[in-house]
């Protein structure tokens, strides 16, 4: 939702950075204010994920030159877990499996220092329990797969699901949601994308990063950034997501090349 | 190198019921060739520490051992039935055991002693040999029956000095048994120890063995174990803190169609050198063998792992998998792992596989991407990688060691 004269929560200013020698993102600009949903949209290879990444702070990706201003914050001389403690959450488009470590302790563990940075009291292993069931509803998710070992074995749908429910015990300020609809089955989307929707509060705001219009379809964006060659080159409304349907990339790429020649 | 006769000149005249043991090991251990670098099961030796352990002298009662005393370790979890193979206890034959389990007599254990270190074709062991020519503290039971209680056998470790024992348990027919064996370490004590099994037929036994040494204690061991038919064998090993440990797992399936499962974790730290040279022969068909090696190197430690697996001709249908997975954590560590399969039979399932890595950098970033510091991810990933050996020791066995500092340098994997 747009809200007039909300606060400026994120902004992003001419961000370059590369891997190694090779430079993925060539000046992207972008603000997000509370309240808002961005979609971020673009073919593979844009920059989208590494876009994502480098918020959370990846550490294989070099910034060299521009700057990420989270709630006034200098975001780039941040470690990756005191970027989350601030309420940076990132879900991952490919959840990693860590086998051996018990899901409901890791949840626990996370839980406990983002609310510790809240000034809130952390929670016993029995008040976690009952915090964590609680929350399992937002994603329809079975409580067997807090016994198991962080998404082991888990299914594609199983892995976005514990994706959201840490995004929900977590209460973050911003949520980038990197991929979260690939690999999901109708129904699973609707339910990620229902928690998603329930999770959104005017404090808070949202950066999806999708190919595709069936996820907006279940949650509404407030804007549409599209994604090409390491730069946001078009924003829009909600309507812009439809035309990219409608009309796929090659549009942009041909703005592309139109703003190389000149 | 250790020089045979100056030791044995050192050790105490034989006695005790294991004297003609010791007087065959003294004779025989000038002709057996004594550890060198030359000799592949040596190579990766720190020779100059194995020279050391056997300057120690040999623990008899009155050894000093504060540190062992029994109301510093963990409570056991009822009902484990605990036996101290200390010289300072009073006899073992003094302790009431549970139903089910005895004390082999004078006349068995001259008959029974030996035969699984003979079917291992372990007699021209040099670890072995050094083990006969010095233990005089031997605990030999016959167990039978289904409802044994779990057995918990500590072997205390004396302030400098060598603790050489020997260990016999011989499981009936149809037996099941929890077992724990725990070698403690302090001060620069060592041990020396065979332990000898003999599965009969059908006869299961879960086997913990831990030895978790203060970085400056040292362990020589060898679980030799025999199985006969339809026996189930499952040992589940942990070394950690040793100045230098090796542990020399040997199984033989004498008649095939046996199960054995090797798990095993070894952790060194600091200077530590930690080696697991495990041998499975299969001498009958259709055995079954599933082994899990793991390795966690921290600053300029060195583990070592050898894995021999025979199959003889005659050994068609085994289905044997072994997996030797290492953590390399530091630039300085040092990791050897090595598989030795020796497949003679055509009709065999073998398959094997080592890795050397270090931790996961996608697997610490998806952790501290929730927040959670990158020390404390380090740490719950190693207890992760460690937790699927760890989760198969028997009789709670956790209590008995402490895993959250593993880490000393940690930024290093990074």
């Amino acid at each position: 939702m747009i809200i007039s004269d909300s606060k400026l929560i994120l902004e992003i200013k001419n961000l370059h950075a590369r891997i190694e020698d090779k430079p993925i993102l060539k000046g992207v600009n972008l603000q997000v204010k509370e309240g808002e949903i961005h979609a971020l949209m673009g073919r593979n290879g844009s920059g989208k994920s590494t876009l994502a990444k480098i918020l959370a702070g990846h550490p294989s990706y070099k910034i060299t030159e521009g700057q990420i201003t989270f709630q006034d914050k200098n975001l780039l001389t941040l470690e990756p877990e005191e970027r989350a403690r601030m309420g940076i959450f990132l879900g991952f488009q490919y959840p990693v499996e860590i086998p051996g470590v018990s899901n409901l302790e890791f949840l626990r563990v996370a839980t406990n220092t983002r609310r510790s940075a809240r000034q809130q009291e952390e929670l016993d292993t029995f008040e976690f329990e009952d915090f964590v069931h609680s929350k399992l509803e937002v994603v329809q998710m079975d409580p067997v797969f807090l016994e198991r070992s962080i998404n082991e074995g888990f299914s594609g749908g199983e892995k976005k699901r514990n994706e959201i429910l840490q995004m929900a015990l977590l209460e973050p300020i911003i949520s980038i949601l990197d991929e979260t609809d690939s690999g999901l089955d109708i129904d699973a989307l609707r339910i990620v994308a229902s928690g998603v929707n329930q999770l959104s509060s005017p404090q808070t705001a949202t950066l999806l990063i999708t190919h595709y219009q069936r996820l907006l379809n279940e949650i509404t964006p407030d804007f549409v950034h599209v994604m090409a060659d390491g730069e946001i080159q078009r924003t829009g409304g909600s309507e812009l997501a439809l035309e990219l349907e409608k009309s796929g990339y090659e549009w942009i790429d041909r703005a592309v090349k139109v703003g190389e020649s000149e | 190198m250790l020089n045979s006769n100056e030791w044995l000149t050192s050790l105490p005249d034989p006695k005790g019921k294991l004297k003609e043991v010791q007087v065959r090991g003294r004779k025989s251990l000038p002709n057996i060739d004594s550890p060198s670098k030359k000799n592949e099961i040596w190579r990766l030796t720190n020779l100059d520490r194995l020279k050391a352990i056997f300057d120690l002298p040999i623990a008899f009662k009155g050894s000093e051992s504060e540190e062992n005393r029994a109301e510093y370790w963990p409570d056991s979890p009822e009902p484990v039935f605990r036996i101290s193979l200390d010289p300072n206890e009073d006899s073992i034959e003094s302790i009431k055991l549970p139903e089910g389990i005895r004390l082999l007599n004078n006349n068995e254990i001259e008959q029974i002693l030996g035969h699984v270190v003979n079917r291992c074709e372990c007699n021209n062991n040099w670890l072995v040999t050094i083990n006969k020519a010095s233990s005089y503290h031997l605990l030999a039971l016959k167990i039978q029956g289904r409802s044994i209680p779990p057995l918990e056998i500590i072997m205390p470790s004396y302030r400098g000095r060598l603790s050489s024992t020997r260990v016999l348990i011989i499981l009936e027919e149809n037996t099941e048994l929890d077992l724990l064996q725990v070698f403690l370490g302090t001060n620069n004590s060592a041990h020396s120890n065979i332990t000898e099994i003999h599965l009969d037929q059908e006869a299961k036994l879960n086997h913990g063995v831990i030895a978790d040494g203060d970085g400056s204690s040292s362990l020589m061991g060898q679980i030799l174990v025999e199985q006969k038919t339809r026996s189930e064998y499952y040992l589940t090993n942990v070394l950690k803190g040793l100045f230098l440990g090796r542990l020399e797992p040997y199984v033989v399936q004498s008649d095939g169609k046996a199960k054995t499962s090797l798990r095993g974790l070894q952790i060194s730290n600091k200077l530590e050198q930690i080696g697991t040279y495990s041998n499975i022969r299969f001498d009958g068909p259709e055995g079954d063998l599933d082994q899990l090696q793991k390795a966690v190197a921290t600053d300029s430690s060195h583990c070592v792992f050898n894995g021999q697996i025979i199959v003889p001709r005659h050994a068609q249908r085994t289905n044997a998998s072994q997996l030797s997975r290492n953590l390399l954590l530091s630039s300085r560590a040092r990791i050897d792992t090595k598989p030795e399969l020796a497949i003679v039979a055509d009709d065999v399932r073998c398959t094997h596989g080592a890795t050397v890595s270090q931790l996961q950098d996608e697997e610490l970033f998806y952790m501290r991407s929730r927040g959670i510091s990158i020390k404390e991810s380090m740490q719950m990933l190693l207890k992760g990688y460690c937790e699927d050996v760890l989760s198969s020791l028997p009789l709670k066995a956790k209590r008995w060691f402490e895993i959250d500092q593993l880490i000393t340098s940690s930024k290093e994997s990074t």
